[in-house]
């Protein structure tokens, strides 16, 4: 046994609060540096070097001749060593009196303790925020701004028009959208408009009109901001249908066959200076009748694939914000 | 003469050898690597061990090829709507073997995909899962699930209208799940509808967070094939219960192979057979 061993004599100089002032000094010069470098920089640097120069004159004291206070062994540590296996501490010759109660708590747990706290409050403070910010920005800002589609003069009444524009038109392609506008005409003097969402309601492929889409009678109107608008008269005789799994709808939008679980969705519209505004989507179940009469159950805002009525729509009691 | 030239060709042959040794001897005098590295390399295997046994292998190459082909792309691949799709046409069009590794990582994820479930099929027609190796299977069924989610992340980026529809379809399905169904769904987007955001995020689980999980998951089942041995075929003669009498407490465990369980008998400090 050649290597010196932990407990072979006492630290020398003993333990002491100096280098975590010091530590605490610099920490605090460092945070100043962020926070406020005129008052707290000052303050950090005078408790650094106030324990610093504590530290510092304790550690030296061997070697400038100062007396050294002897230091007492920590219990348990000290121990002679053997190969022979240790005595329990409570028998034998030298046998320690059981620890009085409130005293059952030794260094090693409290450190242990410690270890294990302090790294779970460092481990919480990093990780926490790091998982919010991958969670929550996906369910804050959400919305749909509203669109300016042009002027009504644009939508020929009674006609269907494949209208493509771009939701957010600052980014670009991945925002392209696609509604099936139908002029109804006035409704108590009111324009009324049928705004179909392409979005098919299974599972969100780009739904199809079922029928001639005149591309020669193509309308590009330029909008505000980027925005491009391009109207493609149609007649979706045989209503829509999605190419992904074959759903089908009607004219309206109401599921006539195949796996959607509910009609097409539409938006909401206003008319501002003689321009058809779009708003936000909304879920329709099924809707009755046509055009401006139709009677259109609306429902709030749901994923393609989700039930809004029924008793299927009890697994889907709560949507994120949109 | 010849005696001679021998002696001298041994001694300079001690020397090569002890040359060589050197820095490995040093390694292991240090990290003990070599030792654990001959410990799995040339660990015992039941003699009848076959072909069927080198799927769980092929599939960590597959997996392995995965990984530094992917590293490799992402140094060309541009994550971004208005780029990603060109960045991916210039590795295949343009960059010297871009086509190549490209079509590498393209179809090896298939064949990591099919290799895993052929691994799964000898493990579970071998009744390999049963006793001690059920946690190994739930390990594997997890790296399945996690390897999918892999391919599910990869195929957005591309970023081309396959691509496109068919995330569009994969979240969407997602968010029909019951009850927080359409909170996965958003959390996948990103938001509430597939955009820049997505293809960064999905770009961000499929080269850095799954693949590490995937990473880990295999350490784990490795460790547990190299604790627990690997099973004889279920046709073995040394199949549990057939010559090893003396062992009676590893008999009756169909699955459980001899040399399997003499290293789990040694290191829970039983008898040395």
């Amino acid at each position: 046994m050649t290597e010196p061993q932990h407990g072979d004599r006492p630290h020398s100089p003993g333990p002491s609060l100096l280098p975590i002032g010091f530590a605490a000094g610099i920490a605090c010069i460092l945070v100043g540096l962020i926070i406020n470098p005129k008052v707290i920089v000052p303050i950090g640097a005078v408790i650094a070097i106030v324990c610093g120069f504590l530290w510092a004159r304790d550690a030296t004291k061997e070697f400038r001749g100062e007396p050294v206070a002897p230091i007492e062994p920590e219990r348990g540590e000290a121990r002679e060593s053997t190969d022979a296996p240790a005595i329990p501490a409570d028998q034998g010759e030298a046998a320690m009196p059981q620890p009085e109660t409130g005293e059952r708590f030794p260094r090693s747990r409290f450190l242990e303790g410690a270890t294990l706290g302090l790294g779970g409050v460092i481990g919480g403070l990093v990780t926490v925020p790091a998982v919010g910010f991958m969670i929550v920005p996906a369910f804050r800002g959400q919305g749909y701004p509203k669109v300016d589609l042009g002027p009504l003069e644009n939508f020929t009444e009674g006609k269907w028009f494949v209208t493509k524009f771009f939701m957010n038109p600052e980014s670009g392609e991945v925002s392209h959208r696609t509604a099936y506008i139908r002029n109804n005409g006035l409704l108590n003097g009111k324009p009324s408009f049928t705004i179909i969402s392409n979005r098919c309601a299974h599972l969100g492929c780009p739904a199809q009109p079922n029928g001639p889409v005149q591309d020669n009678q193509t309308k590009e109107v330029d909008g505000k901001k980027g925005q491009h608008i391009t109207m493609i008269p149609m007649i979706p005789a045989g209503g829509y249908g999605c190419p992904c799994h074959g759903g089908q709808y009607d004219t309206e939008g109401n599921r006539v066959s195949g796996p959607p679980v509910r009609a097409l969705d539409r938006y909401e519209f206003e008319v501002v200076d003689g321009h058809l505004i779009l708003g936000e989507p909304y879920s329709v179940s099924h809707v009755k009748g046509e055009g401006k009469n139709a009677l259109i159950h609306k429902y709030k805002l749901a994923g393609p694939g989700q039930h809004v009525h029924g008793v299927e729509q009890l697994l889907y009691p709560l949507q994120p914000p949109h | 003469m010849a005696t001679a030239a021998r002696n001298k060709k041994s001694a300079r042959r001690r020397q090569l050898e002890a040359a060589i040794n050197y820095p490995i001897d040093w390694l292991e005098e240090r990290s003990g690597l070599v030792g654990a590295l001959k410990y799995f390399l040339f660990r015992k295997v039941p003699g009848d061990a076959g072909w069927w046994h080198t799927l769980g292998s092929a599939t960590l190459t597959a997996f392995l090829v995965q990984a530094l082909t992917g590293v490799i792309l992402a140094m060309y691949y541009k994550p971004d709507p208005q780029s990603a799709y060109q960045s991916i046409q210039h590795i295949t069009n343009d960059l010297t073997l871009g086509w190549l590794v490209r079509g590498m990582h393209k179809w090896g994820a298939s064949v990591f995909i099919i290799l895993m479930f052929f691994h799964m099929a000898r493990v579970f027609l071998f009744g390999a899962y049963k006793y001690p190796r059920e946690l190994n299977w739930i390990i594997g069924v997890t790296l399945l699930a996690v390897g999918m989610l892999e391919g599910f992340t990869g195929y957005l980026l591309p970023w081309d209208q396959t691509a496109y529809w068919a995330t569009v379809v994969g979240i969407n399905l997602n968010g029909t799940a019951p009850f927080l169904g359409p909170f996965l769904a958003d959390f996948l987007r990103g938001g509430s509808e597939i955009g820049g955001d997505t293809l960064a995020r999905f770009y961000s689980m499929h080269m850095l967070l799954i693949p590490g999980l995937i990473f880990a998951l295999i350490g784990l089942h490795l460790y547990l094939v190299i604790r627990l041995g690997v099973s004889s075929p279920p046709w073995s003669d040394e199949a549990a219960g057939s010559d090893y009498d003396d062992e009676p407490a590893a008999n009756g465990r169909s699955g459980l192979t001899q040399p399997a369980a003499r290293s789990g008998f040694r290191r829970n400090g039983g008898d040395e057979v």
